[in-house]
């Protein structure tokens, strides 16, 4: 366990550093089994990007998109890969609030939950 | 095309633009979305929905390498995202309304103005002015490793750097764009924060910014996962090797061939805005 005074920045953005690593590499090995998968089973189809439809609704929102993951849809893997990468800036700004508050610094508690309520608008306020 | 052709071939290009990026420091985002939409045909809102992915991944991928340097700001970092992550819920608003050749000659402006910036040296304009009493209420002020060892600096005109953030954050929301070179500009010449400070700063809250758009883009139906995988796996893979390469080759030719690249494709993004091609 880490005392108080181990949480300078230097060995938190260490810390955050690493949290992101391992995130975009379990994110990456997600998106790349689901490319697998898709890549087998569609392969040999056409692909068209040149007209814009929009994805459908199930490949827009988390339970669409975890329902489509369930089921082993190689597309709904991959948005699951895709969601998980775009968790982690979010995760790393929930972590530099909690350790900004173990430092008693609540000018940057403020600061990083403020940053951390725009990102979960973004993610969540449009999606559910 | 199908789909297993279009996966590799698209990936070897993602490749390569995130293997560039990192090797001159001027990103791979900024080529990535028009090579999509010139090469390969994408509507726009694909590609920008893709490259946005792309951005998240190379930023926290590339964050503990940058941060073993121990150049990077936290505080200055997290109180500028305030500004970045407003800009790009704007950016990714105005996204929805503009037209795609709007979008388009925005990107071949941009594109212009990055390959004009790289080809100038970067000045080191740490200075001992007094700070903006903001910035030391703010705690920004910091020090860096340098050869004579720990140097202080001083963070001047916060709210000049705060509002070019928003507009870095605007374009980012837009474009689909790191928006690395805004960034630095804002850090380097409006707040006269040290060069490798707001370079490393800067990588730091890419991903943040990218992520206050990519959900909005998400939820809207913009990020395919057929085109994002070999783009997101590409550049990953590009940016970590370009990294390991890095202090091992010259780059300043490779910078300057890569500024060309880029200024080429942004007279080829306007030219195609204009004739319907985008």
């Amino acid at each position: 366990m880490l005392k108080r005074s181990d949480w300078t920045d230097q060995n938190v953005e260490v810390i955050i550093a690493n949290l992101l690593r391992a995130g975009v590499m379990v994110s990456a090995s997600i998106v790349l089994a689901g490319g697998i998968l898709f890549l087998a089973r569609h392969g040999f189809s056409h692909a068209s990007y040149r007209v814009f439809r929009g994805e459908p609704t199930d490949l827009r929102e988390f339970t669409g998109i975890a329902r489509a993951a369930l089921n082993l849809h190689g597309p709904g893997i991959i948005q699951l890969g895709l969601l998980f990468l775009i968790a982690t800036p979010v995760a790393r700004v929930a972590f530099a609030a909690f350790a900004f508050a173990v430092e008693r610094d609540w000018l940057y508690v403020g600061i990083s939950v403020f940053v951390l309520i725009v990102l979960l608008y973004s993610l969540l306020g449009s999606a559910i | 095309m199908n789909n297993l052709e279009f996966t590799i071939l698209v990936g070897l290009g993602a490749l390569t633009a995130g293997f560039l990026g990192s090797l001159t420091g001027l990103g791979g985002g900024v080529v990535l979305v028009p090579f999509l939409t010139l090469v390969f045909k994408v509507d726009i809102r694909y590609a920008v929905g893709a490259s946005l992915v792309s951005v998240i991944a190379t930023s926290s991928g590339a964050a503990a390498a940058y941060l073993r340097e121990g150049f990077s700001n936290i505080r200055i970092g997290m109180f500028l995202e305030i500004a970045t992550t407003l800009g790009a819920l704007f950016g990714a608003f105005l996204a929805a309304i503009v037209s795609t050749k709007a979008i388009g000659v925005v990107f071949g402006v941009v594109l212009l103005y990055s390959g004009f910036l790289s080809s100038r040296t970067p000045s080191d304009s740490a200075d001992n002015r007094p700070p903006d009493p903001l910035a030391t209420r703010l705690g920004m002020n910091g020090a860096y490793p340098s050869l004579t060892g720990l140097k202080n600096y001083n963070v001047h005109r916060v709210p000049a750097g705060f509002s070019l953030m928003f507009g870095a954050g605007a374009l980012s929301g837009l474009l689909g764009i790191g928006s690395g070179a805004v960034k630095v500009l804002a850090m380097d010449h409006a707040m006269g924060i040290p060069f490798k400070v707001s370079t490393t700063t800067s990588n730091f809250m890419i991903g943040v910014t990218a992520a206050a758009s990519a959900g909005v883009y998400l939820s809207r139906g913009y990020v395919d996962p057929g085109l994002s995988m070999p783009v997101m796996l590409g550049v990953l893979a590009g940016s970590l090797i370009g990294a390991r390469v890095l202090g091992r080759t010259k780059t300043k030719l490779l910078r300057w061939l890569f500024a060309a690249v880029i200024v080429a494709l942004g007279a080829e993004m306007i030219y195609g805005a204009f004739t319907g091609k985008v």
